[in-house]
């Protein structure tokens, strides 16, 4: 599904990540945990397309389509979906034409005419339910006064529309208490599929209890510096970073 | 007297003896004033060349028009209202709901034209009382010229249902012409009513000089909700403004839109007359191409406990121009006033130009007050993440532009305006039917 090799990216001339490299089957979720600063939330970014981040090196690739050269909108229509660790509150523009102008740009990439208002109202509501948002979100703003929790469970909402190949979720257990994140937790799982991977960034293992990941990357000054299976998150939770950066410096000389 | 002086003058008011007094006076008022130039402070930003270099000047005219032509235009759907519509500046009956007025009812909308006795002492006792002539040049010019208007009067306590609508409708004529329009309202102690003043035009080759004023005198615990739509075309060019008297614990409520035209400018005064009053004040302007839109506000503190909140918003397309001066002036007595005003604009083409000043002068000391003023592009955050789930960043921009200014929309009362504003804003910003499906 993606392949990254010898990543390399800077945000104002500052180098983050430092040749990074991941390879995602179908199906599978990846968990990318790390200390702050080690990179996870620039490696979101720099699939989802933010133009603040400078790529100088290495390429990602989704399906064998070069994703590095493409707009923004391009990969999400291409089925890049990036849950924000701080999702953008847009006053004046309502939820519910945010989510329809979305879905119709995916679905017109894919080929397939837009819902017509009724349908797309249904369906909407139906994934409000699924993520336990009252249907009065789809009138307000986007993401407009939502708290924290809110605005994390817009963001599932958000992916369960548009169903992309690949979810990067960046640091989305983050504010959240314990039932928030399992409706996150549910969402995401509902949405588990051999053609669908998923990319997890956070700190915590806690969310890792509820989504069970196949392998458990670290991402330590901006390379990935060990792999495991999902006990790895156990282990890190035990024993932290420290160990493993000491080991990222030792190889890198 | 000047060229200038002469050519506004032009139009001479109809024998009245109900406005002969304003006349005289606005007229020797008018003639004191000198002509704006550039060096002239409230006009700095704002040419009336247009206006003045007109080599036929501005008399008034008389047409012949189709009402049923403009039947679509001075509707406005869904807005239940009592209506009154002008074209050209004549009065038309057929676009008209018949006038309300009658000695038993105590809400009164009725032309001075036609006004009884009872009536005719209300304009008299208040007509001009509200505005400050020698310091409004179009004020002045309004008050000499005028030769009917509209008076708007809710009795003590009515509280009227029905939305009163007030729509000016300039049509398409080779021959320049000004059209004086006048509305005083005027409610008394604890009235309540709504006003919607409508100015649209058919067709783009319009010669119109609108000369539109509003006078309001707010009662005590009375409340106007006032709507002022400048709806006209590229060509007009319409000066005027709203002067308000407030009185204790009278409520102002106001939204203004202004499209923008050859010239269009608004003065916007309130004033706190007596105490415990509020001004709630939303504008939003929108010029494109060459237009160019001034709003000027001058919100007068004259006593304490008074509240004003005024929130500006402007788009500035094309080669457009804008100018936003918002004055604060609290007076000595004005302890506890809480003022706040803030503007916001948006820069579409780096040709476009923003003219914005706050303007606070506080002579109280225990008062609070803020003011801001922005000048801004699009939010880059905001159009990454639109971007980011597959909106181009073009319907991106369209849809951000769009909800800078719905913003303000939202909280309208009235349902119907916001029906109407929506597509026609849509319109601006979505200039490509592809772009326009995920707004409105």
């Amino acid at each position: 599904m993606l392949t990254i090799k010898d990543l390399q990216a800077s945000v104002e001339d500052k180098e983050i990540l430092k040749g990074l490299n991941l390879d995602i089957k179908p199906g599978e979720i990846h968990a990318i945990m790390g200390p702050n600063g080690a990179g996870k939330s620039t490696l979101g970014n720099v699939l989802a397309g933010r133009e603040d981040y400078e790529v100088s090196g290495g390429s990602a690739e989704l399906q064998g389509t070069d994703l590095l050269e493409l707009d923004p909108e391009e990969r999400a229509r291409l089925g890049v979906f990036l849950a924000f660790q701080y999702p953008v509150e847009i006053p004046g523009v309502s939820n519910l034409e945010f989510l329809k102008a979305s879905v119709d740009s995916v679905r017109a990439a894919q080929g397939k005419e837009p819902l017509d208002s009724v349908s797309f109202l249904k369906l909407a509501r139906e994934k409000c339910k699924a993520v336990d948002l009252d249907q009065s979100f789809l009138k307000r703003g986007v993401n407009e006064g939502f708290s924290g929790g809110e605005k994390k469970r817009n963001e599932i909402m958000q992916m369960m529309l548009l169903e992309p190949k690949l979810c990067i979720l960046d640091e989305t257990d983050s504010g959240l208490d314990i039932d928030a994140l399992q409706v996150v937790a549910k969402g995401v799982n509902s949405l588990r599929d051999p053609n669908r991977s998923f990319i997890v960034v956070t700190h915590y293992q806690r969310l890792l209890d509820y989504i069970v990941p196949d392998y458990v990357h670290v991402l330590a000054n901006g390379k990935i510096v060990k792999t495991g299976g999902k006990e790895l998150a156990l282990e890190l939770e035990e024993k932290g970073y420290s160990w493993l950066e000491d080991g990222a410096d030792n190889g890198a000389q | 007297m000047t060229d200038f002086h002469k050519g506004l003058l032009a139009v001479n008011p109809a024998d009245s003896d109900l406005l002969a007094a304003l006349n005289k006076s606005g007229r020797d008022s008018f003639l004191q004033q000198e002509i704006p130039t550039r060096k002239t402070e409230a006009w700095k930003y704002t040419s009336l060349n247009a206006l003045t270099s007109h080599e036929e000047g501005y008399g008034r005219l008389a047409t012949n028009f189709n009402a049923n032509e403009l039947a679509t235009l001075s509707n406005i759907p869904a807005l239940d209202a009592h209506r009154l519509v002008f074209v050209n500046g004549q009065y038309s009956s057929q676009l008209s709901s018949s006038e309300l007025s009658s000695s038993e009812s105590s809400a009164n909308v009725v032309r001075f034209s036609q006004a009884n006795s009872e009536q005719q002492k209300i304009i008299a006792d208040n007509i001009g009382s509200a505005i400050e002539q020698d310091k409004h040049l179009f004020a002045a010019l309004n008050n000499a010229i005028t030769n009917d208007g509209v008076l708007v009067h809710i009795g003590k306590n009515e509280q009227l249902k029905q939305n009163i609508q007030i729509t000016h409708i300039s049509t398409a004529q080779k021959k320049a012409f000004t059209v004086p329009a006048r509305i005083l309202i005027v409610l008394e102690t604890g009235a309540n009513a709504t006003v919607v003043e409508h100015f649209t035009s058919t067709g783009d080759q319009q010669n119109c000089f609108i000369n539109a004023i509003t006078e309001a005198k707010v009662g005590a615990n009375a409340r106007l909700n006032h709507y002022r739509l400048q709806l006209v075309e590229e060509n007009s060019i319409q000066i005027g403004g709203v002067y308000v008297d407030l009185d204790r614990d009278a409520n102002y409520d106001s939204f203004q839109l202004g499209l923008g035209a050859k010239i269009v400018r608004n003065d916007i005064n309130v004033n706190h007359n007596v105490g415990g009053s509020h001004c709630e004040l939303k504008g939003v302007y929108l010029p494109q191409n060459k237009q160019l839109i001034d709003f000027h506000s001058n919100m007068e503190h004259k006593v304490a406990n008074c509240t004003t909140n005024e929130v500006f918003r402007g788009i500035m397309a094309d080669k457009s121009k804008a100018v936003f001066n918002g004055r604060i002036h609290i007076h000595p007595d004005a302890q506890k006033t809480l003022a706040e005003l803030s503007n916001k604009n948006l820069l579409l083409s780096n040709e476009a130009t923003i003219n914005t000043k706050p303007e606070l002068e506080i002579y109280a000391d225990d008062v609070r007050c803020a003011h801001g003023a922005t000048i801004a592009q699009l939010d880059e955050e905001a159009r990454f993440y639109l971007q980011s789930r597959g909106i181009s960043a073009a319907e991106a921009d369209v849809m951000l532009s769009f909800g800078f200014i719905n913003e303000l929309l939202e909280n309208l009362e009235l349902e119907a305006v916001r029906d109407l504003i929506r597509p026609i804003l849509a319109k601006r910003f979505g200039r490509d039917e592809e772009l326009m499906q995920h707004i409105g």
